[in-house]
C-alpha cells in the first residue's frame, strides 16, 4: 500500500510521483510544493520519473500559516 | 553614511543587514493565528515587515486562498521555519523541503526539545545548524537565551540568532533582560529577539537591549485588532531602536537636578 499524506491510497508500485500529485489536483507547474518520499525531497524535476515502490510514504507538503 | 537611509521623519534609519541582504524594517512577522489570509495581508501592511515566516504543512485539498499568494501580493521575502520538528534529522529534511517549495536558502530553524515551554533542544540544534550551513543555508536558529549557545550557533555559521524573550506564544514579554544583553555582547551576527513579546513595550525594550531586530507572531495575530496591534510593533521597534542607538542615560540611585542650581535666588525666611 503507498500512503500519500498518511492515508492509504489505490497508487499501485511503479506509479510516479507525478501520478501521485495528480491526485491531490496538483500539476507539474503548481506554486509552493514540496514532495519526500521515504524521508527525502523528490525535486520538481524528477516529478515524472520518480517511480514509488509498493510501500512507498508520500509526503506533499506546502505553506501554512506559522511562526 | 553606507547603510544608512533618511526616514521619513526626517532621523537617518539605519538598515538591518542578514546575510548581506537590506532591509528597511526591523520587525519580522510571524503568520500564525491571524483568522484570515485578509487579516494577515492587512497586518503584514500595518506593520511594514519585509521578512514573514511560514510552516510547511501537509496540504490540504479544501484550503480556502492560497498563502503563498497573498504574500506573493504582499511583496515579503518568506523565512520558512522548521516548527514542530524535534530533531535535526526532521529539521534539516523540513528546511530542505522549504527550499524546494520557496526556492529560498532562507530557514528559521526550530527543533523543539519540550512540548510544554516548546523550548530548543540545544544539542539537535547545533547538529542541524551545522549541517543546514554545510547544505548552504542561511540559517537563523530559534534559541534560549543562553550567551554561550549563541556563540556557539555563531561558529557553525549561522547567519542570526534568534533567543527567546519568553515561550512561544505565551506573552510572557522578556523574562531575562540582563541575558538577551550578555548575548548581544557575545555576538556579532545579528541578533533577533523571537517568542514571548506580547505588547508593543516588550518590543521596544527588544531593541533598547540592543537586539538587531524583534520577531512577533501572536502578539499581533492574536491580539483583540491585529492591524492595531501590528501598527503599536511597528513604532515600537523603531523607538526601541533609536533609543539604542541614541545612548540613554545612566541609572542613578538619586536624583540628578535637570535645572542649575547656579543662580538660584535666596528668599528671605
Amino acid at each position: 500500500m503507498i500512503f500519500l499524506n498518511g492515508d492509504g491510497s489505490d497508487l499501485n508500485a511503479g506509479d510516479t510521483v507525478a501520478v501521485a500529485l495528480a491526485r491531490l489536483d496538483i500539476g507539474p507547474d503548481a506554486k509552493g510544493i514540496a514532495v519526500a518520499v521515504d524521508g527525502a525531497v523528490v525535486p520538481r524535476g524528477a516529478w515524472e520519473g520518480f517511480a514509488l515502490s509498493e510501500d512507498a510514504r508520500v509526503e506533499v507538503l506546502t505553506a501554512m500559516q506559522g511562526g | 553614511m553606507e547603510g544608512h537611509v533618511e526616514g521619513q521623519d526626517g532621523h537617518v534609519e539605519d538598515q538591518l543587514t542578514i546575510a548581506g541582504r537590506a532591509f528597511q524594517s526591523r520587525l519580522l512577522l510571524g503568520t500564525g493565528g491571524f483568522p484570515s489570509l485578509q487579516l494577515l495581508a492587512d497586518a503584514i501592511e500595518a506593520s511594514a515587515s519585509e521578512l514573514v515566516t511560514v510552516a510547511l504543512r501537509r496540504i490540504d485539498p479544501n484550503a480556502q486562498g492560497s498563502l503563498i499568494d497573498v504574500l506573493e501580493e504582499a511583496g515579503v521575502g518568506l523565512l520558512p521555519n522548521t516548527a514542530g520538528c524535534h530533531t535535526a534529522r526532521d529539521a534539516v529534511l523540513t528546511a530542505q523541503l522549504a527550499r524546494e517549495a520557496f526556492q529560498t536558502d532562507w530557514v528559521k530553524l526550530e527543533v523543539i526539545g519540550d512540548e510544554d515551554t516548546l523550548l530548543p533542544d540545544a544539542p539537535e540544534l547545533l547538529r542541524a545548524a551545522e549541517q543546514l550551513v554545510d547544505e548552504g543555508f542561511v540559517v537563523l536558529p530559534y534559541t534560549t537565551d543562553d550567551p554561550v549557545l549563541g556563540r556557539r550557533l555563531q561558529d557553525l555559521g549561522c547567519a542570526a540568532v534568534m533567543p527567546l524573550g519568553a515561550p512561544i506564544g505565551s506573552g510572557q514579554g522578556i523574562r531575562n533582560p540582563y541575558n538577551i544583553a550578555l548575548l548581544r555582547d557575545a555576538v556579532s551576527v545579528p541578533v533577533v529577539l523571537d517568542a514571548g513579546i506580547g505588547t508593543a513595550s516588550e518590543a521596544a525594550l527588544a531593541m533598547e537591549l540592543g537586539c538587531d531586530a524583534v520577531m512577533v507572531a501572536s502578539a499581533i495575530s492574536r491580539a483583540q485588532d491585529p492591524v492595531g496591534m501590528a501598527t503599536a510593533m511597528r513604532h515600537a521597534v523603531k523607538a526601541g531602536r533609536l533609543a539604542y542607538t541614541s545612548g540613554r542615560i545612566p541609572r542613578r540611585d538619586y536624583a540628578t537636578p535637570s535645572t542649575p542650581t547656579e543662580g538660584l535666588a535666596e528668599f528671605r525666611g
